[in-house]
């Protein structure tokens, strides 16, 4: 860690309810902490939601934004994701413009990426690629030169690496009784 | 047994030992209005005459007593006639339960009559908040609410209910509060600052509100003695620590007085404890006192190291930190470093005032005359600053101001909340600007027949603005004559109290004699020049080193 401005990945586990989302998004506008993405899915438990987001900052701001989310009642547990310690995944929909005489360039493109095509029409394909933001940020440039129709991307989902789960931190909502 | 929403609502207020609640009726709270009708007994309602005025009364309540305040309104208007008051309890920490109607679950989402989105609303400036949707969920909703506005660091929390779920029908079964218990656990970082107190010469304790939440006066007072620390604090701390303490050495901050400054300037060490290092008190954040280690106690995790990078922090509460301490503290070795401070604080002054009604001359004989157990409140302002710097709060509880927030027109509430809660003389020191937001709440404080005396500070003018406007703004006074023609003494007897007018030095005792005698509501027109000035003044975001300590020719 550093007092340098980077990415971090903080993963936290909150209320499954509608509003949270809300909260969530509003601590970061209101207290002007510069968000990259913010993903959220249900899990195995269906009182949780988990949401990853990427934030930009140093560690003071890292640390601030951490302990201003940990003090929403409806935020359980966090956990701020070490870059080398944690697996982390991005999923990229991308419609192209592909004539069709182009084709077999887009899917040898897309086969050296272990890209799958997944829809085909006229003069367009749709490419579903996974892998880390930086790997999808190339196949968009890549992409770029045949005219990207339209793409959706959802954002940084990250687990830690090894047998530790964010179950395991304590909650200090509990805790303190905030 | 089987009950409504709204009894269960009221209910659960009974199940806290709260006695009292504020508020005002409305269309979509009837109910739970109704339900109090019920429990009249046991709950005592306070109309007030418009809800902001209610819910200051609640955080007045509160503040006073350090229970939870609860304020009851109506959905729409009456919900967002409740956001000052709510924002203002919020940012001093103080526990408050907001409660309000809606329209029906059927009719939410549809800009039916009345309707706000007041969780949306209220979001940013609450703990916590939730919309009750389902009956079943409404007891534990409402248990959760109060356990969150006071545990941990209090604060305001709201509960939503819309009209249909306070009047379905559920099983009830009464529960015991949640237990809040004081929080501390023995670390690493507390032998660090342990260490550090040790090591430190010239230590200096910096408190402030969270002290007067864990009610950690005896502990600090035991604190300051072993280690020979001299104590400041800041606005929200004032009567955690006894001003007549000889190791108290007054304000700290923006307006604090000028040998904290140079104490502050002086130390090796400064003990923060129960404070958040507000812009008010730091001002140039990243410089404050660098030449010092800190070390700062907070039972808030996002306030440690947020303003001020500090050398330790500690979550805990202050009391059971210090207490935690204590023991393991080493005496001060000598008592030079106190013998200095006592002395530069002895020999410090405030500016009087060439006026004929000098503001500290009044504010020293308040503090002198009446009940010495009295409840001192302001407003925001010169006046509230001039009450900091200059009365001696010997206890806690005893000074009620908006601190965090700067609420113009929070006082006049608030002395009726705190009135009702101690039963104890009340006096509301304000500003003709702040006064004329709220002064309805007359009615309110004189329909109960409560002992509340009202000074106005009466410069015709809003002081605080046109010191800045002189200082910084080339003497434009835009917008601060107020210059209203309202008559104080005539107002106060038209809304049930009686008047006193106040204009020279030599009246002070005779007035301020006359109105605490008298009973219910007295208001005293103090007319006061336009030109006072509050100083000592630090400029927003500067070092000590800009300290203002002399009044700047105004001809």
């Amino acid at each position: 860690m550093s007092n340098k401005e980077a990415k971090h990945i903080i993963s936290a586990l909150v209320t499954n309810k509608s509003g949270v989302l809300t909260r969530i998004s509003g601590l970061f506008a209101r207290r002007g902490y510069n968000i990259d993405s913010l993903s959220v899915c249900s899990t195995h438990n269906p009182d949780r939601s988990r949401m990853t987001i990427v934030a930009v900052g140093d560690d003071d701001d890292i640390n601030q934004i951490v302990r201003q989310l940990d003090k929403l009642v409806d935020c359980h547990k966090i956990m701020v994701f070490d870059a080398a310690e944690s697996v982390k995944r991005e999923l990229l929909l991308i419609k192209v413009n592909v004539p069709s005489e182009k084709r077999p360039e887009i899917e040898s493109t897309a086969n050296m990426m272990k890209v799958k095509i997944i829809d085909v029409a006229e003069s367009s394909v749709i490419c579903e690629m996974t892998g880390e933001s930086n790997k999808v940020d190339k196949f968009i440039e890549i992409m770029r030169p045949y005219g990207i129709l339209e793409l959706a991307r959802t954002g940084v989902t990250a687990l830690s690496r090894g047998r530790d789960c964010i179950d395991d931190l304590t909650d200090y909502n509990e805790e303190i009784g905030k | 047994m089987k009950l409504k929403g709204s009894q269960i609502i009221v209910k659960c207020i009974e199940e806290q030992n709260i006695d009292t609640v504020f508020g005002y009726p409305g269309g979509y709270i009837i109910d739970v209005f109704d339900a109090l009708y019920e429990e009249r007994n046991n709950i005592t309602q306070i109309l007030t005459c418009h809800e902001q005025g209610a819910s200051h009364a609640a955080d007045g309540w509160a503040r006073a007593t350090g229970k939870t305040g609860v304020v009851i309104a109506t959905s729409g208007p009456g919900a967002t006639n409740l956001v000052t008051g709510i924002a203002t309890a919020n940012m001093d920490s103080v526990p408050l339960v907001a409660i309000t109607g809606n329209v029906s679950t059927t009719l939410l989402g549809r800009d039916s009559f009345q309707e706000v989105d007041i969780t949306g609303v209220t979001m940013p400036i609450t703990k916590h908040n939730f919309m009750v949707k389902n009956i079943e969920e409404l007891a534990d909703t409402m248990r959760e609410a109060f356990y969150i506005a006071a545990s941990g660091r209090p604060g305001a929390v709201l509960v939503d209910i819309p009209k249909d779920v306070q009047q379905a029908v559920t099983e009830y079964e009464p529960k015991k509060p949640r237990e809040i218990k004081p929080y501390f656990v023995e670390n690493k970082y507390v032998e660090q600052a342990v260490e550090l107190i040790n090591k430190a010469e010239r230590p200096t304790i910096y408190i402030g509100g969270g002290c007067t939440v864990s009610d950690a006066g005896k502990e600090l007072v035991a604190l300051s003695e072993k280690i020979g620390a001299p104590v400041t604090s800041s606005l929200m701390g004032l009567g955690c620590f006894p001003a007549s303490h000889p190791n108290f050495i007054g304000l700290i901050g923006m307006h604090g007085k000028a040998n904290v400054v140079k104490t502050l300037k002086k130390a090796d060490l400064v003990l923060a404890i129960g404070c958040r290092f507000s812009d008010r008190v730091a001002g140039d954040r990243k410089n404050f006192c660098s030449q010092a280690k800190i070390v700062h106690i907070d039972i808030d995790l996002a306030e440690l190291n947020k303003n001020v990078k500090v050398n330790v922090s500690l979550l805990a509460d202050a009391k059971s930190a210090v207490e935690a301490m204590l023991p393991r503290i080493s005496k001060a070795k000598n008592d030079a470093w106190i013998t200095e401070c006592r002395k530069r604080a002895s020999e410090d002054y405030l500016l009087g005032s060439d006026g004929k009604l000098c503001p500290r001359k009044l504010i020293s004989a308040v503090n002198k005359l009446g009940d010495p157990e009295k409840i001192v409140v302001t407003d925001v302002g010169q006046h509230q600053m001039w009450v900091a710097q200059t009365y001696c709060f010997e206890k806690p509880r005893k000074l009620l101001t908006s601190g965090g927030l700067g609420t113009m027109g929070y006082g006049m509430g608030a002395a009726i909340g705190a009135s009702l809660a101690t039963d104890k003389q009340t006096v509301l020191l304000t500003g003709d600007g702040c006064f004329h937001m709220n002064f309805n709440e007359i009615v309110t404080a004189a329909k109960l027949g409560r002992d509340i005396t009202v000074i106005v500070f009466d410069n015709h003018t809003l002081g605080m603005v046109r010191q800045w406007q002189t200082l910084f703004y080339n003497k434009h006074y835009s917008s601060t004559d107020i210059n209203y023609p309202t008559d104080f003494v005539k107002l106060a007897e038209a809304l049930g109290g009686t008047g006193f007018r106040l204009e020279r030095n030599e009246d002070i005792e005779n007035v301020i004699g006359k109105a605490f005698a008298t009973k219910g509501v007295k208001v005293i027109d103090a007319v006061i020049d336009k030109d006072e000035f509050v100083l000592p003044m630090i400029p927003a975001g500067r070092g000590f080193d800009s300290i203002v300590t002399v009044k700047p020719e105004l001809k």
